[in-house]
């Protein structure tokens, strides 16, 4: 009897922790690059991401050659040259949510949210701190965020012809609607 | 006591699984992705002959192609740069799989129209495949005004044809290999000994010197038999330079005419001799076509402006 009720217990935690999970396989991450002479956009539709709100766990795992550029040549140039696609294939943020108790998950509604983790790109991982938001409609979470990426951080070298072409900062949008996990 | 027991061995089982923190949660993302190689040649032609590279979807290619004339002219011809024989064309990806397109060369007067579509892709991860396949098609159509007005011509006796299978592998980020097996066919040839039709087997590579250039290779060896007998195996080296939206080939030929009857089938000039011919390829690329995300950006603008008006 005993063991049946521990049984239970031990699937009961699974099941919640389960159930306080919400994921997203088509967020929306946009990459902005303005200079005098040339503005760069990418969007890639297909980030993968996850919230836990039992710990406030929150990641993100991105595929760099999903990024999706003006101009197809573009698009073959960032990932041959600059991100080494082939080699480091994942973008990646693995953090937490700093704010959690002023996040009420169960009450609609639009909340501010800090964010603390390590964001991974071209295999090298910086520590990062960032606000955003979240916007809770029933059971879904609409997280965005803005936030600056030097490339030279990571390790991404411009070539020297395209110096002028490419932002010393780039700016990040992202944009995904979480879906709770059944 | 016993079930208290086997409740701290499960929970030891199951909970560091959540004390590691993210790790539960990129678990859910695990799943084995098809890598496809991409960028396996710079431009869509090894040197002369075609690489198993199309232009984008969407992205038209503007080719502009120079052959000086032979090198042991001496200074008197200034090495052959007096003398140039010229295309260009336009090539145009339909989707990413399929192009077309279309040229003119001064040699003979010729205008092309091909189309070159990928069969296989070359992937690894959760599907592989370890050579990319594409065919290309040519159809070539001589302008040159009749030799003799007064005896019966025929139209069709000015075409010739070309198909070709490309089978690459790119082995490394910085060298690729090509097998070219190549058909030509010519409806009228000048003497009836000469062959109508003519096998010939491609081999090219890149090897990638830094990330903006490249040294490329190409070998046409001809099957035996007739045509092999009075011409050339064309062979032709090369460099690419990459700049943005631009390729620059610069290449040394024995062959004359960027055309594959011409180059393949046709050459007469050899390295032996340093009958050779300085050259070069200019590509410039332009997009025609946005990409979707792009279009669904212009969308939501669309229709933020109309919620707006209401």
């Amino acid at each position: 009897m005993k063991r049946i009720f521990t049984l239970s217990a031990i699937i009961l935690i699974c099941h919640t922790i389960q159930a306080q999970k919400y994921v997203t396989k088509n967020g929306h991450i946009k990459f902005f690059s303005e200079t005098p002479v040339e503005s760069i956009e990418a969007h890639n539709n297909q980030v993968n991401s996850a919230l836990d709100i039992s710990n406030g766990n929150f990641i993100f795992k991105v595929l760099i050659k999903s990024f999706e550029f003006k101009k197809a040549l573009m698009q073959e140039h960032f990932n041959e040259n600059y991100m080494e696609s082939d080699k480091i294939p994942n973008a990646m943020f693995s953090g937490k949510i700093e704010n959690m108790s002023s996040i009420n998950f169960n009450a609609d509604g639009v909340y501010d949210v800090q964010v603390k983790g390590k964001l991974t790109i071209h295999g090298v991982t910086k520590e990062i701190e960032n606000s955003g938001s979240f916007e809770i409609k029933g059971e879904k979470i609409i997280a965005k965020s803005i936030f600056h990426v030097k490339p030279s951080d990571y390790d991404i070298k411009i070539a020297k012809a395209v110096e002028d072409q490419i932002a010393k900062s780039i700016e990040v949008t992202v944009d995904i609607t979480l879906d709770k996990m059944q | 006591m016993k079930s208290t027991a086997s409740f701290f061995l499960i929970s030891f089982i199951i909970f560091p699984i959540y004390l590691h923190g993210q790790d539960d949660l990129f678990d859910m993302f695990e799943k084995e992705e098809t890598n496809f190689a991409y960028a396996s040649f710079k431009s869509t032609r090894i040197v002369l002959g075609q690489s198993i590279e199309n232009p984008k979807n969407g992205s038209l290619n503007m080719e502009i192609q120079h052959q000086f004339g032979n090198m042991n002219g001496g200074g008197y011809e200034l090495w052959g740069l007096d003398q140039a024989t010229m295309r260009f064309g336009f090539d145009y990806g339909i989707t990413n799989w399929l192009a077309v397109g279309v040229g003119r060369s001064s040699l003979n007067k010729t205008y092309d129209g091909h189309v070159k579509t990928k069969i296989l892709r070359q992937s690894s991860g959760a599907r592989k495949m370890p050579i990319a396949l594409s065919y290309f098609g040519g159809v070539y159509y001589n302008s040159l005004k009749w030799e003799d007005p007064d005896r019966e011509n025929y139209e069709v006796s000015r075409l010739s044809y070309a198909h070709q299978l490309l089978i690459a592998r790119k082995f490394t980020k910085n060298i690729t290999f090509q097998i070219t097996p190549s058909f030509i066919h010519r409806n009228l040839v000048e003497t009836a000994e000469d062959e109508n039709d003519v096998f010939s087997v491609g081999a090219g590579g890149r090897f990638k010197l830094t990330k903006w250039i490249s040294i490329n290779a190409e070998y046409f060896y001809l099957l035996p038999g007739n045509t092999a007998d009075k011409f050339e195996d064309s062979f032709s080296v090369g460099v690419d330079i990459e700049t943005g939206g631009h390729v620059f080939q610069v290449y040394l030929t024995n062959s004359q005419g960027m055309q594959e009857p011409y180059f393949i089938a046709n050459t007469s000039d050899s390295w032996s001799n340093g009958d050779l011919h300085l050259a070069f390829n200019l590509i410039r690329t332009f997009s025609l076509k946005k990409p979707d995300s792009f279009k669904k950006d212009k969308k939501e603008k669309k229709n933020k402006k109309e919620d707006k008006k209401e």
